[in-house]
Formats: C-alpha cells, structure tokens, sequence
C-alpha cells in the first residue's frame, strides 16, 4: 500500500523533471515546430495547394492539416525521450533511478508521460498555428484525442527503444533521419494514398503511419482512406508491441547495465 | 534525525561465531564477469555489521567499484548472493535499494540541473514527496556547506564540491547503509577533514558506512574494520587496529645536526646512514623510541627532526597485496 504511495511520487518526479526539461529548452522544443508548420502552411497551403485543387473533398490547405500536426506530434515525441533517455544514459544520471527502490514499469510509464507532454504541447501549439491557416470543423473529438495520444504514446515508446540501443548522438538521429521521416513524408500526410497507382497503394498499406494520419484526418475532417477500427486496433496492437519490447530491455538491462 | 540507531552492544556473537542481528551487508561467493570477459570479481565474501564503519581498499582494477555496481543494483551480478540487511537481491530487492544510500566514484548528476533538484529528485524516486524532499535537501546542503550553491548547475561546482553534492544526495532518504566510492578523491585536506567529522557523526547516529579509498590514512582515521581486495578476491578482512598492531617494524628517518662521521650503535636498534646528516633507524615493537633517544644522546647525536619513513598501512597494504599476487591467492 505504501508502496503505490512512493511509486506514484517516484512517477511524478520523473514526469515533472522531464516536462522542466523540454520547457527549459522551449526555444528548442516548441518553437522549432510552430516554424516548419507556418512554413508548411505557406508553401503547401497557400502557394502550391491553391493550384493543386480540392483533396477528398477539401480544400487541399484543409487535408494537409491533420498530417502537419500528427507529424509534429510523432517527432516530438519521439525526439524527447530518445534525447532525454540517451541523455540520461550518457551522463550515467539514469543510475539515480536504477539504485532507487522503483520498478521498471514506472520509469517507462515516466519516461512515455514525458514524450506525451510533449507531443501534446506541440500538437497543441501547431494546431493553433493551423487555424489561422484553415478552416476546419472538428468532426469527432474523440477519435482526434484518441489518436492524437495514442499516436503520441507510440512514438515516445519507439523512442525510448532507439535510445536504450543507442552508443552514440549519432545513433539517435540515425532512426529519425533514415525511418521516421520517411514514414511520415510517404504517410499520407500530403495526399490521399487513392491518388496512388494500386501497387503503390499497396505498399502504403505496410507503413503504420498511414493508419494514424488517416484515423487523425477521419477525426478532424471525418474523411479516411483506411477503415478506422482497423486503424484503431494497428496502432493499439503496436504500443502493446512495443511496451512489452521496452519493459524487456529495461528488465534485462540492455543498454543501462552491464 | 536518523531513525535508524542500532545499541552496538546488542551484536554479541552466538556460538558458532556467526553474529545474532542481521549484517548490514552479507555477500557470499559473489563472482562478476563483464560482458567482454573481464573477470572482475572470483568469489568474494564479505560481512559488514549494522553500525560498522567499514573500510574497502584496494589496488586501481582490484574490483572494488565492481563489487559496489553490484550491491547497488547498478550491474547484474554473474553468480553469488548478496543481502542487504537481510533482504536478498534476487528476492527482494526494491527492499534491499531502500536501505541503500550511494555515492559512486564517477560523477552521475545531470550537470545541467540546479544542485537542489539533484537532491529532490532523488527522493522523488525514493517516493518522498516533494515537500519533505525540499526540507531534506535544505538540511544536507547546509550541513555539506553547499546551501549558497542550491540553483546554480550541477556543472559549474569544483570538484570538491560535486562528491560533497553526490553525499547529499546519497543521504537524502535516510539509508541504513552509506555506500562511498572514494568520496575524497580530488578533495582539499580542510574540506577532507570536515567530510570525515561529517561521516563520524552519521556513523555515530547509527548509519553503517562502507567506504573505498586510496588515502590509508582515511581508512585508519574512520574505519573500525577493514577488507583488502586484490585480482577480484578479498585477501584480508579484519579490524583496523588489528591489521596495524601486526605491524612489527618502523624505520625512522632521524636528521642530525652534526654530520654523522662515525655511525653510533645502540643496542637493539639498526641504524643506517643515508646521508652526511641524516639517518635511518628501524624499531621494533619491543623498543620504544625513548630507549632510541637516549642511546643517541649517550652518543652525542643531536636529534634535528625525525619522521616515519612511510605510512606504516601502506607498507603493510603493499605486503598483503604483494603476497597474494605473488602466492596467486
Ligand atoms: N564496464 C566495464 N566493462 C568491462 N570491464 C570493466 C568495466 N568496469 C570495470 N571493468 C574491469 O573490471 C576490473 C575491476 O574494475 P573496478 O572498477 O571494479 O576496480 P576498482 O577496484 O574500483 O579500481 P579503482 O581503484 O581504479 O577505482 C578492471 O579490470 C576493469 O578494467
Ligand atoms: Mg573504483
């Protein structure tokens, strides 16, 4: 019983110290975001999208906008814990943790929180950005919140598994660089996957991004390419993958401990 | 303020030699081989009593640092068992972490975090909430003299100050069992000197302290008992005052104010010349240095200054050390 009590304040320390972290570096962390989608908004928007025409029924400024968030929300997510992690491991300051009587799952379930935080707070700031450049309606809250987390949770996880293999600062802007952006760019975010010869379409099928930029834009606009349950059950089906993978590591120590 | 006070007079030993209250730290055959094939520890054993201050000593690479990794949860053992106030690592061990306060040899704070956050936080993860945690801090930082230094960056300490933050910060959830890896590597003779009344003082209040060193004399200023770990295996654990009375010999390096032209001898003292003014004596137990003096005044030497030729405990670590590599112990 007291034991909950000390791995919930364990918890909040580790949440607390790393929303301080990435707040401390805002001109690092938020700002960055909130440029790239003006940018984005500009050039895609505003200059090329008013030639392009209409995109599922949008206006092509429209349809961009829920793929410019989650993109934002899935690499700031995921640059915070592998940056924060690795640095915890690269200063040695994750043996604070590891001689503390807190089990594994908490440091995870912290860690994750953190990413959360801030993928929320960007996604929040680019959305802002994103209504004086559109002009949408949400069409279901839920599923966007639903997605916009879960999204979140994901990529914090893959994050933490880049930064327990990591050796390297290199090493934490291999997976970004070379898989994350790539997934994102070939996501959907900046066209319906319809538009796509069929085999290509197929192909897109394999990347997991597709599922969450099109479940985001269902909740958003409420147009999808994808069915949305299936949607739902591929991004579940990969947290649980990948927590189980990252609880794993920590419990073997890969990474952390010799 | 510490809750934790043992009555010393409590630990009689039973009759089999073994001790009736739980040890502070028990280990049995505890063997570490690192990844690549280093085998840094080969079976050691060791027992530490509640209430001890215990000294760990050591040669560079004798695995010592390994030794606490272990007990600290900070590397994963190969085989043996380790307790910790009982509770077994394998079994218990959030149980075990609880009792444990460390201060390791590198420093392992966030050098870009405010010094009072390094404290707080560890308690966060000890589960002490944030107020406590705020009041405990403020404590130990002024007791450790680095109150003034509470929001500057872990980073812009000296060196001194940064082990004096890594044992605030290993004190801040009130273990039973200080751990210190060389907390006075790199630190002044004032500040060592105030570290170690600091020490005595959370000894006394009934904290067991095992610490690691390379300064014999710290070991023999704080330490009541003492083990010696060379190649991965202990060679030596007994009490301080022990190992020192086994002491047989001390030279003496005597300068004289005349030049020594004609060495006088003094019976049951050995005296070598070194120098035109100067000279070594060994004296054994048996003869007192006054019985030295007087033999030199009978001959007309006039005694200028006089001092140990060596640490009298780093000769003997050198011997216990050389003999177990040597004999392959
Ligand atoms: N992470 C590691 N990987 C591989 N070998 C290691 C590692 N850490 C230590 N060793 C090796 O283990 C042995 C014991 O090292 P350890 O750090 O325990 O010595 P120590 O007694 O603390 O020495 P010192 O007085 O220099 O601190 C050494 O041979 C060392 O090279
Ligand atoms: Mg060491």
């Amino acid at each position: 019983m007291t034991f909950k009590m000390t791995y919930w304040v364990a918890f909040r320390t580790i949440v607390m110290k790393e929303m301080l972290r990435f707040m401390r570096i805002s001109a690092q962390t938020l700002l960055p975001p909130a440029i790239t989608t003006v940018l984005y908004f500009i050039i895609f928007g505003e200059l090329i999208g008013a030639r392009i025409g209409d995109m599922a029924g949008f206006r092509y400024v429209d349809f961009i906008v829920p793929g410019l968030i989650l993109m934002a929300v899935i690499s700031n997510s995921y640059a915070n814990v592998v940056a924060s992690f690795y640095g915890s491991k690269f200063q040695h300051y994750v043996e604070e943790m590891l001689v503390a009587p807190l089990p594994n799952w908490v440091i995870l379930l912290g860690f994750v929180s953190g990413g959360v935080a801030r993928g929320v707070m960007v996604g929040i700031v680019v959305t802002l950005v994103a209504l004086f450049f559109s002009d949408i309606q949400v069409h279901s809250y839920a599923v966007t919140l639903a997605v916009f987390v879960l999204t979140s949770i994901l990529f914090s996880l893959a994050g933490f598994i880049n930064a327990v293999y990591a050796n390297s600062f290199d090493d934490i802007s291999v997976i970004p660089t070379f898989v994350l952006t790539p997934l994102t760019y070939l996501g959907g975010v900046f066209y319906s996957i319809t538009l796509l010869p069929e085999f290509w379409q197929n192909v897109s099928l394999a990347n997991p991004v597709l599922y969450m930029v099109n479940a985001f834009r269902y909740g958003l606009l409420g147009v999808s390419d994808i069915s949305l349950t299936l949607a739902f059950a591929i991004i579940i089906g990969f947290i649980a993958l990948l927590s189980a993978y990252c609880m794993h590591l920590l419990n073997r120590g890969v990474g952390i401990k010799s | 303020m510490w809750p934790f006070v043992f009555n010393l007079s409590l630990m009689t030993p039973s009759l089999n030699g073994d001790v009736l209250i739980v040890k502070a730290l028990h280990i049995e055959q505890l063997t570490k081989v690192y990844p690549k094939g280093v085998q840094a520890l080969s079976g050691i054993d060791l027992r530490v009593e509640q209430g001890d201050f215990f000294a760990l000593l050591g040669p560079n690479g004798a695995g010592k640092s390994t030794a606490i990794g272990v007990v600290c949860s900070l590397l994963n053992k190969t085989s043996g068992k380790v307790r910790i106030f009982g509770h077994d690592l394998d079994t218990e061990r959030e149980a075990a972490k609880a009792c444990i306060g460390l201060a390791p040899q590198e420093f392992n704070f966030n050098m870009f975090d405010p010094v009072v956050e390094i404290l707080t936080n560890q308690a966060g993860y000890y589960g002490i909430p944030h107020a406590e945690a705020a009041e405990r801090a403020e404590k130990l930082l002024r007791q450790l003299h680095l109150w003034d230094k509470r929001r500057v960056q872990a980073r812009l300490l000296s060196g001194g100050m940064k082990r004096r933050l890594m044992i605030a910060r290993a004190l801040v959830h009130h273990p039973r069992l200080l751990i210190l890896d060389e907390p006075t590597a790199g630190v002044d003779i004032e500040i060592r000197h105030s570290m170690w009344a600091f020490l005595r003082e959370i000894n006394q209040q009934g904290v067991t302290i095992i610490l690691t060193t390379h300064y014999l004399e710290e070991a023999e200023n704080l330490c009541r008992n003492i083990a010696i770990i060379s190649q991965g295996r202990i060679v030596e654990q007994t009490q301080v005052h022990e190992l020192l009375r086994r002491l047989h010999q001390e030279v003496f390096v005597i300068d004289t104010a005349q030049a020594l032209d004609k060495m006088p001898s003094i019976e049951g003292f050995k005296l070598d010349k070194v120098a035109d003014h100067r000279m070594e004596v060994s004296v054994s137990r048996e003869h007192g240095l006054s019985q030295l003096f007087a033999g030199l005044n009978a001959a007309g030497v006039e005694v200028v200054s006089l001092r140990n030729k060596q640490n009298r405990l780093e000769q003997l670590f050198m011997d216990v050390v050389n003999h177990s590599r040597g004999t392959g112990v």
